[in-house]
């Protein structure tokens, strides 16, 4: 119960710093100034679009499908808070840590999608409908290569539990029970005969421990964008053509959960993306002779010390994944929907079959 | 010369649809907002356009928070208009030629010297109603090329916005009401006056 709540004041803090970020650094890109009123330099902006939002008067549209409309933010917010239950956030912290971390969090996404269709066919909105049928068409789809680039990173680290891969992506692999004998090569390559095991940093990381995970981790990316309809696969909420996609109908505290929903989802696929690829909770610094970068770095496992620099290091890379995503946002333009399939099937899943089949080879070279 | 372009350009757009190509376009966009984000320290400075600097900031933010930054105008802007009353004659002709008749003028003729305007010209009318409706102004400033005093003048003021559309009515008489009244009744007094010395004056010419 604690880490419920935990994680959800932690969560809504994030998302409320991603909303203003969002404002500042699109308006940075286009040479605007943003929100400048709120607070100093506007800082206060998201927290009174919140206040705002939750005066609103809630309507539901008398020709809706009432108790759909009603209970689909709540089951896509459901479904995506659900996911962060097994994200560890330091080397000892995880709210729920099971074995099968990353299975858990592959099948519960996906209930996102019903939750998308039940508000896009509630709404009785041809608009609302379009853009939740074509979300759920981009996000089933993108879940292919985000899978198998995800496969690709288990088959590596031959675990379902994100603590244990957490751990094997840095100096401290050889705490984690089960894990004690277990040596890091760098590249993964024992032929090379370069130890990592104690140098830890940024050779351990996966995209470092298996170079190919580097591409899988661009895939990756690339469908964590569609599956949290980012630009530039937002064609679900479309503003030019779709309104605003499924959530056109909602208002208030239902829209406030909705564009919640969304923030977080966003949050989600980066801190996975950091989890898998980029060495978790882990310190980027390596330890070099006797200055050991790493271990001033982390901290001491179950210390307050190790709680802090693990929640640093996994929520800065994080949010640097986060501003990739906010630049890319206001980079690139929408695809169309068949350029997304285009994407999706042809270039994407065959790259990453390829990475899978690269990654089962490699891993019986690590061994 | 035709062909030779065609075929440039159809080279061009086949260079650059590779695997490759598609990365470094990705990859030169990405650089393009990066480099305007990291400009966002930088910021336009209001500055007019005759201004040595105006055109030399091609980078940083161009937003200026208006209410408190604003582009200066020019000195001669002809925005609201403003009479300097102690130098208008009152001669009506401003609110003859508005085409939307929103100069609204009454007059009281004067019984006594009250003196010249600036340029010289001799004052012989009161004005207790000058009143300009600026809501129904269309800043053509025919007004102010007919007036003979040149007292009616288009100012560089340009920010007026008012929350009670009966604010737009700007009144530039110098006479309260009650100063109107006394005038008008001195006038009329006057009048009277000269109606009875004339009579006398008839009467004395008939009976001489
Ligand atoms: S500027 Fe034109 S519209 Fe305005 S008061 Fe003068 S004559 Fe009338
Ligand atoms: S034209 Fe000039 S002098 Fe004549 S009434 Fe108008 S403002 Fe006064």
């Amino acid at each position: 119960m604690l880490a419920f709540v935990l994680t959800l004041v932690l969560l809504l803090g994030i998302v409320i710093v991603l909303a203003y970020a969002e404002r500042k650094v699109a308006a940075f890109m286009q040479d605007r100034l943003g929100p400048t009123e709120a607070g100093p330099y506007g800082s206060l902006q998201s927290v009174l679009d919140v206040l705002k939002l939750l005066q609103k008067e809630d309507i539901v549209p008398a020709a809706a499908d009432k108790s759909l409309f009603k209970l689909a933010p709540i089951l896509i917010f459901a479904a995506v808070f659900a996911g962060f239950a097994v994200i560890p956030f330091t080397p000892d912290l995880v709210p729920a840590g099971i074995g099968i971390g990353v299975f858990y969090l592959l099948a519960i996404i996906s209930l996102d999608v019903v939750g998308l269709l039940m508000a896009g066919w509630g709404s009785n909105n041809k608009y609302a409908m379009l853009g939740a049928m074509r979300s759920v068409a981009q996000i089933v789809s993108y879940e292919i290569p985000a899978g198998l680039a995800i496969l690709s990173v288990v088959m590596i680290c031959q675990s379902l539990d994100f603590q244990e891969i957490s751990y094997q992506q840095g100096a401290l692999m050889n705490q984690f029970p089960g894990l004690e004998y277990e040596i890091n090569w760098l590249f993964g390559l024992e032929a090379l005969g370069i130890n990592t095991t104690t140098i830890g940093g940024i050779t351990t990381w996966n995209i470092f421990r298996a170079p190919m995970l580097l591409v899988a981790f661009v895939i990756y990316f690339i469908a964590s964008l569609a599956e949290s309809n980012r630009a530039p696969f937002d064609i679900p909420e479309a503003e030019s053509e779709l309104v605003a996609g499924f959530h056109v109908e909602y208002s208030g505290f239902r829209f406030a959960v909705l564009f919640l929903a969304e923030y977080s989802m966003m949050v989600l696929v980066c801190l996975v993306a950091v989890i898998l690829f980029l060495g978790s909770w882990n310190t980027p610094l390596p330890n070099i002779g006797p200055v050991s970068l790493a271990y001033w770095t982390t901290g001491t496992v179950g210390s307050v010390s190790g709680i802090l620099w693990g929640g640093f290091w996994l929520l800065s890379k994080t949010f640097v994944l986060l501003f990739l995503q906010l630049q890319i946002r206001w980079t690139y333009p929408r695809l169309r929907v068949d350029q997304l399939m285009h994407l999706c099937w042809k270039v994407l899943t065959p790259i990453a079959l390829g990475v899978v089949l690269i990654a089962g080879i490699w891993r019986l070279l690590m061994i | 010369m035709y062909c030779v372009k065609m075929n440039m350009e159809q080279k061009a757009i086949k260079h650059k649809s590779g695997f490759w190509d598609v990365v470094k376009s990705l990859l030169s966009g990405l650089s393009l907002t990066w480099r305007h984000f990291r400009n966002a320290k930088n910021r336009r400075t209001p500055e007019y356009v005759s201004d040595e600097n105006y055109f030399k900031q091609p980078e940083g933010l161009v937003t200026l928070t208006y209410p408190y930054e604003a582009l200066p105008v020019p000195d001669n802007g002809r925005y609201r208009l403003h009479n300097e009353i102690e130098d208008c004659i009152v001669c009506d002709l401003c609110a003859k030629i508005c085409p939307v008749n929103c100069i609204a003028i009454e007059s009281i003729k004067v019984t006594e010297d009250i003196g010249v305007t600036s340029d010289g010209t001799k004052k012989r009318l009161y004005a207790p109603v000058f009143n300009i409706d600026m809501a129904k102004c269309c800043y053509c400033g025919l007004c102010t090329t007919v007036c003979p005093t040149d007292c009616l003048t288009m100012t560089p003021v340009y920010d007026f916005a008012e929350i009670d559309i009966r604010n737009m009515i700007y009144h530039f008489s110098d006479l309260t009401p009650e100063q109107a009244k006394e005038k008008q009744l001195l006038y009329e007094k006057q009048q009277e006056e000269m109606a009875a010395a004339k009579a006398a004056a008839l009467a004395a010419k008939k009976q001489g």
